[in-house]
């Protein structure tokens, strides 16, 4: 049957039930948490790569940002708090055709696997890391994290957090990631793009996501709803680079930098193995 | 063509998965939704202009506009 | 063995030698005394032969990657001693629950915490079957001779795949770095049983599959989309707050250890039939327990000794008998006593049981034991 010119013309929504396993929703996510939406952001990404389902590996930690593996329909490890990236770079390692992400928070990626963070930049390896950072540590119900500001509350730091914050990005940037990026959850279209390029990059991507927790942080530090903090913390509290460029320091003030930071190229672990070691180990097998 | 600008869209809101954050009728730029209770409606569909931001920002899956 | 090849080799080249023999295809580990051997010699011949290396940041991280590449589909191991141990802990629990086929080297030192690193120790015993929280199957397996390295690290390899379970070869540092002479199998004269793969349509698949004591793991990345977690689960891998599936879960995971005990299980018995006098030990312990057992009964003491290769899960029913025909049982041991424990337990009264123990970071010897059976006879 013919189909009006203008009917086809127009947008059909998304469908993000192709990607994600059928009777896991409604998800945990407290109501106004920015994890679902971040998750669908990355659920477009995906879909626009076009990567299949069979070939995509997710692994998270522990935390709410960590649950995300439980809702995408592909090759999902839940892991142990903060282990996620060595778990990922095991499977990574073992079969380089998988395409690997790496789902964390701030308490998981910054905390307690700072130091797997580190290492899995350093390497290299092509795995795209988000970290969902809320700045609090929502699963066991509101704690400061390293990425909480200082002066902020939670319910471990009462009378305001004295710890100076630390930048997800920076820290991937140093340790040696070829793609950091930064976007919000506010910024959901423009999250999709950057996370596509993280995608694309054949490397260590880091994305580190804005989002926000209305329940915990947001209550504990006058937030009056999710929006109010969307709009606060994402869409005031943060500037893109090219608008950032126009500004002096003073005129940026305390606004965190959105879009790509970093990007650089580099050899990628899988291909330096088997390019390098696996040649020079066949090489002098009989020596 | 005139006819088929007029049609209106089709908002569908899944109250299982809505918990009810506000998010996008807090966002919505022509103020389609209000809050009825505990979870999202659609106040005014007329002033829907297709935008999909309350299913961008949505972040429990349960709101879509079909054309 | 006609075709087989004899070699000279230290204990720790044995243990490389047992796992590239039974499929080992990946190795991830962090440097650490006396077990860097085997990361150092897999770096060179892993990539031989297509496999993987990687040296990780810690020892967490060893093992989290040996786990991650479990599920991709391959044969992991990972080597540390007491304090990476220690911190291998967390994953090792998670694959427990998860069930994800590992093996686990622990070349033991002396302890507690760093303690003597260069010093040979039998202070893990414990740390394998209890190093981990929560209730969980424990299989260690505990080699006494260079040789013994090897085939046991295969036996570690074909249990963890058929159990679908982390499997621990413990050995002290004496056998680890001492050398002897071995004989290396030929391909197909050892066992070497490969992880079983699902059969049924790939959307029915589900990795804890109640029809199975364990149900066979498929590999990442084979269309068989499932989910893993250290979360108590159902047959689909989901976390569940329901309290009979917990129950379920919990128990299945000692069950599936339990109900095969006979199949874990392995002893050696020297001049035990009738013997009136006990001695139970592992590892280099049992060396000189071998020797005792033979210089006592040249002077007419009838000495026998009770040796597991398996130390986890304990071979309650070989102690029972033992405790049930002997006089006194000695157990020497290089902590303060730890097998001791489990040695009472099991003779629940039936006979004495008696301990050596050194922490100084020294063999016990031969004379010890003579000495202490001749006292106490």
């Amino acid at each position: 049957m013919a189909v009006p010119a203008a009917k086809q013309r127009l947008s059909v929504p998304f469908d993000y039930d192709k990607y994600l396993r059928p009777g896991k929703l409604p998800h945990i996510w407290c109501p106004g948490c920015g994890h679902g939406i971040v998750l669908k952001s990355l659920l477009r990404a995906i879909d626009k790569i076009g990567w299949e389902k069979d070939n995509l590996c997710m692994v998270s930690g522990i935390g709410c940002s960590s649950r995300t593996t439980g809702y995408v329909d592909c090759n999902t490890v839940h892991s142990l708090h903060g282990r996620a990236f060595a778990f990922a770079t095991g499977i990574k390692f073992s079969k380089p055709e998988l395409n690997t992400i790496v789902i964390s928070g701030d308490g998981d990626a910054m905390a307690i696997g700072g130091n797997h963070f580190i290492h899995l930049c350093r390497r290299n390896i092509d795995i795209t890391v988000l970290v969902y950072s809320n700045a609090i540590y929502g699963m066991t119900g509101g704690q400061y994290s390293p990425t909480t500001p200082a002066g902020s509350y939670a319910t471990t730091s009462r009378y305001g957090n004295i710890e100076p914050p630390f930048d997800p990005c920076e820290m991937a940037k140093a340790a040696g990631a070829t793609f950091v990026a930064r976007s919000t959850a506010y910024h959901t279209k423009e999250l999709e793009k950057i996370l596509l390029q993280a995608l694309e990059h054949k490397g260590t991507s880091v994305v580190d996501i804005i989002d926000s927790c209305p329940i915990y942080y947001g209550r504990m530090n006058k937030f009056k709803s999710a929006s109010h903090m969307m709009n606060g913390l994402e869409k005031d509290g943060t500037i893109t680079v090219a608008q950032a460029a126009k500004l002096t320091p003073e005129e940026i003030g305390g606004r965190q930098l959105r879009g790509i930071l970093h990007q650089a190229e580099r050899p990628e672990y899988c291909e330096n193995y088997d390019n390098i070691i696996v040649k020079q180990a066949t090489a002098t097998k009989g020596a | 063509m005139a006819e088929a600008e007029k049609k209106l869209p089709r908002i569908e809101i899944d109250a299982v998965r809505c918990k009810g954050c506000s998010i996008c009728v807090d966002f919505c730029p022509t103020k389609v939704l209000i809050m009825k209770g505990t979870i999202v409606a659609v106040d005014n569909l007329a002033a829907c202009t297709r935008c999909q931001l309350c299913d961008l920002r949505c972040p429990d899956f349960a709101i879509r506009v079909f054309d | 063995m006609p075709n087989s090849k004899k070699k000279l080799l230290q204990g720790n080249e044995a243990c490389v030698e047992g796992a590239l023999y039974a499929g080992c295809d990946f190795f991830g580990g962090y440097p650490i005394t006396p077990s860097t051997e085997i990361a150092e010699i897999l770096s060179v011949r892993l990539p031989q032969r297509g496999g993987k290396f990687i040296q990780m940041e810690d020892e967490i991280a060893s093992l989290g990657a040996v786990i991650g590449a479990a599920l991709a589909g391959r044969k992991a191991l990972t080597a540390t001693s007491g304090p990476g141990f220690s911190l291998k802990q967390e994953c090792l629990g998670y694959a427990c629950i998860a069930e994800v086929p590992c093996v686990i080297i622990n070349v033991m030192r002396g302890g507690p915490s760093t303690g003597y690193p260069t010093g040979p120790s039998q202070s893990d015993i414990m740390q394998a079957k209890w190093g981990t929280h929560g209730d969980h199957p424990a299989v260690a397996l505990t080699p006494a001779s260079v040789q013994e390295i090897l085939t046991e690290t295969v036996r570690a390899f074909n249990l963890s795949e058929k159990y679908r379970t982390p499997v621990i070869v413990l050995y002290d540092e004496i056998i680890g770095h001492m050398r002897e002479p071995i004989t290396i199998p030929e391909p197909g004269e050892l066992e070497v049983i490969n992880r079983a793969k699902p059969e049924c349509a790939k959307e029915d698949y589900l990795p804890y599959d109640e029809n199975y004591l364990v149900a066979p793991l498929a590999p990442f990345g084979e269309g068989y989309r499932y989910h893993v977690t250290g979360l108590n689960h159902k047959a689909d891998g989901f976390p569940v707050n329901d309290s009979e599936i917990i129950r379920e879960n919990n128990e299945r995971i000692m069950r599936k250890i339990d109900e095969n005990i006979e199949d874990i299980e392995k002893n050696e018995e020297v001049f035990l039939d009738d013997a009136e006098i006990g001695i139970f030990t592992v590892g280099s312990t049992a060396r000189s327990a071998r020797f005792a057992v033979n210089a006592l009964r040249k002077e007419g003491i009838k000495a026998g000794l009770l040796r597991p290769l398996t130390i986890w899960p304990f071979p309650d029913k070989a102690v029972k008998k033992m405790a049930d025909q002997v006089k006194f049982i000695v157990v020497p041991e290089l902590n303060l006593g730890q097998m001791i424990g489990e040695v009472q337990r099991v003779g629940n009264g039936a006979c004495e049981v008696l301990g050596i123990n050194r922490v100084d970071g020294e063999s016990i010897h031969p004379t010890q034991i003579i000495d202490l059976i001749k006292k106490h006879k």
